[in-house]
């Protein structure tokens, strides 16, 4: 083991982490602002709605991320004519936009059938007692659905923050300078691999756990109102237990 | 359809090849699986503690990053760790034993999750009434546990399996040549990226929804002893 060498680059591989979380929010956001109006088709009862929804998560969540990010970036370029006269051939031969436009559809697909989940699992009891209140529409959606299926949703979610924080090693591949595409340079350079490569994970490592650690925090706050009720020892072991 | 340029057979070479690497790394996968279910379940605080290490540090470090430190990585350590007994020796692995291996021990880290839930989800009470028959703990595992647990873990496995045939994908960094790699190639020579990559994308989401239809169709049999509602 040599040392020296993972100090000497600890700086450039923690400034590539900057650029793997910077891809990791991104992606969640942008993939979150699709994942919500794609989950809601997925639900509708309109063919019309549900069926693209379908195909979608269907095609996202059934082929490898890889391939999706070389359909994006290399493909465009099959198309680069018709989309110079777009003027779009700009963003599409950047590596980072690529990157981002695969990570969010990824991540929107993934996302849209955990919501699809969520909203299938909110308590019929919940959505009757709405309209009896005379709710309907967007605003039962609003108020009672849209809520109570995020909070369901939350564990599910964390997997896949998690999973889409370490898919982003695959932008390496794509000539981005994330933390696995430093570690991979310095490796190349200075034949010390292991060190490096083990570096590398442990930073991963520690972020995926800080990820969960967060998540679980977010969770407690939210299931507030259950916890005072449900104070028998059985309950808490369970909901412990799942929050694993 | 797709126009291939005649380059179908060399997708059909990669496929092959992706599901090879598949099918053996889910066996390596389901023992790796066994293993870390039977030490997180065990009494020994060792067997505990390694396989806990185990699965936490496949699930918080990338698979690309696992696959570049097993592939690149294992030579260097023996070629070093030899050199210091003052052998000189160049290790090379086979990128294919390399593939099945890491995506093996990779999935192995899931399959140990959804076997130790499979383990536990089968009632105590069974077991109990099996210790009280006289039964051996040879016995119990053979004839109680196991029927029940590969139905409990079956959806699991399933998932298991889907997930690891799309990360073969990423072994093609380690140039095996599989279904990416050979498209990629394909791709190249025949400048038409988009097409070939859509055709390898709807290849591997073949392979998911006839993966999907069979684990609906092994799941039915499994549970046609089950009374439901």
């Amino acid at each position: 083991m040599d040392f020296q060498i993972i100090i000497d680059s600890l700086p450039a591989m923690i400034g590539g982490m900057g650029l793997t979380i910077q891809l990791t929010g991104l992606s969640l956001l942008i993939g979150l602002a699709g994942a919500v109006p794609l989950g809601l088709m997925r639900v509708s009862k309109n063919p019309l709605l549900w069926m693209p929804a379908y195909g979608y998560i269907l095609f996202f969540r059934g082929t490898p991320l890889l391939v999706q990010l070389f359909l994006i970036y290399y493909g465009s370029g099959q198309f680069r004519d018709q989309l110079e006269s777009l003027g779009l051939w700009v963003f599409f031969r950047e590596a980072y936009f690529c990157a981002i436009l695969s990570l969010s559809l990824n991540t929107a697909g993934y996302t849209a059938e955990i919501l699809r989940g969520a909203i299938r699992g909110v308590p019929v009891g919940e959505v009757e007692a709405a309209k009896a209140c005379g709710m309907r529409g967007v605003l039962l959606y609003r108020r009672i659905i849209l809520p109570k299926a995020f909070r369901l949703s939350l564990q599910a979610y964390s997997n896949e923050v998690v999973f889409l924080f370490q898919a982003t090693s695959l932008v390496s591949i794509i000539t981005l300078m994330d933390l696995t595409g430093i570690a991979r340079v310095i490796a190349a350079r200075t034949f010390d691999i292991y060190e490096i490569y083990i570096t590398a994970g442990l930073l991963y490592l520690c972020v995926t756990y800080g990820i969960l650690y967060v998540f679980r925090k977010v969770e407690h706050r939210w299931s507030a109102h259950q916890r005072a009720r449900d104070s028998d020892p059985v309950q808490e072991a369970t909901i412990t237990a799942s929050m694993h | 359809m797709l126009d291939l340029k005649g380059y179908g057979w060399t997708l059909w070479d990669g496929l092959q090849m992706t599901l090879s690497v598949g099918v053996l790394a889910l066996c390596v996968a389901f023992v790796m699986g066994m293993l870390g279910a039977w030490g997180k379940l065990s009494k020994s605080p060792v067997a505990r503690g390694a396989a806990g290490t185990y699965t936490t540090v496949i699930r918080g470090v990338p698979e690309l990053l696992l696959i570049l430190i097993i592939y690149y990585g294992t030579p260097t350590l023996i070629q070093n760790s030899l050199e210091g007994f003052g052998y000189d020796i160049i290790v090379d692995i086979n990128p294919f034993i390399a593939g099945v291996f890491t995506i093996g021990v990779i999935y192995g880290a899931f399959a140990t999750e959804v076997l130790r839930g499979a383990i536990l989800a089968v009632p105590k009470g069974q077991i109990e009434a099996a210790h009280a028959f006289g039964m051996s703990r040879k016995q119990v595992v053979m004839r109680v546990l196991l029927p029940q647990v590969w139905r409990f873990a079956l959806p699991g496995l399933g998932n298991v399996w889907m997930v690891l045939i799309k990360a073969t994908s990423l072994i093609s960094v380690i140039q095996l040549p599989e279904l990416l790699r050979k498209t990629d190639m394909a791709a190249r020579s025949t400048k038409l990226p988009f097409t070939f990559f859509f055709a390898a994308a709807l290849i591997y989401l073949s392979i998911t929804l006839i993966s999907m239809f069979a684990q609906q169709r092994m799941e039915a049999w499994a549970n046609r002893g089950v009374r439901r509602g």
